[in-house]
């Protein structure tokens, strides 16, 4: 402990960073894991470099369909796609919302008992589990192309995202309020009304417009597959190599998205 | 306190007068703009079709049992592809999303007036373009394929993981960096010792939920031909090969559970 602890520059100890993970063998294992997944992964996968080589003129092309994007051509069809994407975004979300209200409750430990709390909680599991493209391609096959199909996709997404969380968030509030109502003697329904529904509302109305938010941009996607929407026509640009048509499409799901990110924070800033 | 009187008895109400009209008022419109969209959709949908569903969603339960497993053994590839689409995209969109994030927070821009807005215009409009449209378009570009796949993933990726890094970067204590800049560390000494240990956790948490995320969004990408188990999906249910698409449904619930199971325990480890 003498020349050891000696204080200056020359000192032979040097401070060093402690490392995220503490544990020395399991950080090298994982570095290790992670250098042989790496390598496996990198060499199964098959590119066609000259395929992709053969792209970049296209990609220029793409790029280029942005210089300037081609609005005016495709206007008619652009425009009810849009249409169709917005009002299908908020029935789909207004309809979602309510459905998963009562599912929302079930599902909450506090509030419902083993059964419907079981059974509520497997609906959830049960919507989260598939992307929605998946679902709108078994609605389109039930449903028929159009809008309708589209609607029930997100419903079902909208269920298992604001169910979910709604329920997380009713387990989450604070139990003595919620006493202090039923001690009143206040019957089950102005139980929630009066202790339940004050302490979730203002995040579930955040939540309501997040969700606007993503359904709305869902709503693009869902038309890829025959579900509707603004969707439809990107694809059909696609199709078509019409990339200036296909930049207005996406210029406008961009603005659209900003739109509504920018307000939904906005009035989320203001409930909360 | 909002107070009704009548009859000389004293009632409590949550909300006076005013509140409670413009409350009313909310939903009132609000109601309106559902019912007018509703019908608007009503009209575009042949309401035979929605009726006959039922019937239609019994007869295609019916033909997906008894799933054919044998099926599973040409799946073994693809759910590798899978796999490594989703792990693929995420590190590449990691490593474009921590610069972006870096010029993206207020507090560690190289310039709030320049830098900033192209940084979050790149986080928003990677996020508001799904991976699917990402897929649709780079199939165009650089051809069908895992390839695609994979960059269509890291694309979506960008905005997400920037976006929520950044979040921690702006919520980092300053205190610290001031700590580390008073020792007389330059620039990127402040990077590595002020401000990296204290978003690592927050950075480890994010890739793990966003790699979560896109094993689901992998799943779908074939569907455009970019590659995965969505392929053989398509390819499936246009042969109205029915006892496959179960099989192929119960494999990405499975692989689904799994990577929900590993970033749960990930995420729990590192908080």
């Amino acid at each position: 402990m003498t020349a050891a602890t000696s204080i200056g520059p020359s000192a032979p100890r040097r401070w060093k960073k402690p490392p995220l993970i503490s544990n020395a063998l399991v950080r090298w294992c994982l570095w290790v894991g992670a250098g042989i997944y790496l390598a496996i992964a990198l060499g199964t996968t098959e590119v066609n470099w000259g395929r992709v080589l053969e792209g970049v003129p296209r990609g220029a092309k793409f790029i280029g369909g942005f210089f300037p994007p081609n609005f005016i051509t495709n206007l008619d069809e652009i425009l009810s796609g849009l249409y169709e994407s917005i009002w299908m975004t908020v029935t789909s979300t207004v309809v979602g919302v309510a459905l998963s209200i009562p599912i929302g409750l079930g599902a909450a430990k506090n509030l419902a008992p083993a059964p419907i709390y079981y059974a509520c909680r497997g609906i959830l599991a049960i919507t989260r589990s598939f992307q929605e493209v998946i679902i709108a391609i078994f609605m389109v096959k039930l449903f028929g192309f159009g809008p309708f199909a589209g609607f029930i996709t997100l419903v079902i997404a909208t269920v298992g995202f604001y169910g979910k969380l709604l329920a997380e968030d009713i387990e989450d509030m604070d139990p003595v309020q919620a006493e202090a109502v039923k001690a009143t003697g206040g019957s089950w329904f102005q139980w929630i009304n009066y202790a339940v529904q004050p302490q979730v509302m203002p995040r579930m109305i955040g939540l309501g417009l997040y969700r606007l938010d993503i359904n709305f941009r869902e709503s693009a996607v869902v038309g890829i597959v025959g579900a509707g929407g603004i969707g439809v026509v990107l694809n059909n640009a696609f199709d078509q190599y019409d990339y200036e048509t296909a930049a207005a499409v996406l210029l406008l799901i961009i603005g659209i998205v900003m739109v509504v990110e920018y307000t939904s924070g906005y009035v989320r800033k203001q409930v909360q | 306190m909002p107070v009704q009187e009548k009859d000389e008895l004293k009632s409590w109400q949550r909300r006076d007068r005013r509140t409670q009209l413009t409350v009313w008022a909310g939903y009132f419109v609000g109601m309106m703009v559902f019912v007018w969209c509703w019908q608007l959709m009503s009209e575009e949908t042949f309401w035979d079709f929605v009726w006959d569903a039922p019937r239609q969603a019994g007869d295609m339960a019916s033909r997906m049992v008894p799933p054919k497993w044998g099926y599973i053994n040409a799946l073994w590839r693809a759910i590798w592809d899978t796999i490594n689409i989703a792990t693929l995209g995420t590190l590449m969109a990691l490593v474009l999303a921590v610069p972006t994030a870096f010029c993206a927070a207020r507090n560690t821009t190289p310039s709030v007036t320049f830098v900033r807005p192209v940084a979050l215009f790149i986080i928003v409009s990677s996020r508001s373009i799904n991976s699917l449209i990402w897929a649709l378009i780079l199939v165009a570009i650089v051809g069908p394929g895992v390839f695609a796949g994979i960059i269509a993933i890291g694309l979506r990726s960008i905005g997400f993981c920037a976006k929520l890094l950044y979040e921690a970067i702006e919520e980092i204590d300053e205190n610290q960096v001031e700590a580390v800049t008073a020792t007389g560390a330059r620039g990127p000494q402040v990077l590595a010792y002020g401000i990296i240990p204290q978003v690592l956790p927050a950075f480890a948490g994010i890739s793990v939920f966003r790699w979560d995320i896109n094993i689901r969004e992998s799943t779908i990408l074939g569907l455009v031909g970019a590659g995965g188990i969505g392929l053989h999906l398509s390819s499936s249910i246009a042969n109205l090969a029915w006892t496959q698409v179960s099989v192929i449904l119960l494999v990405i619930i499975v692989t689904v559970i799994f990577s929900e199971w590993v970033s749960a325990k990930v995420r729990h480890a590192i908080i």
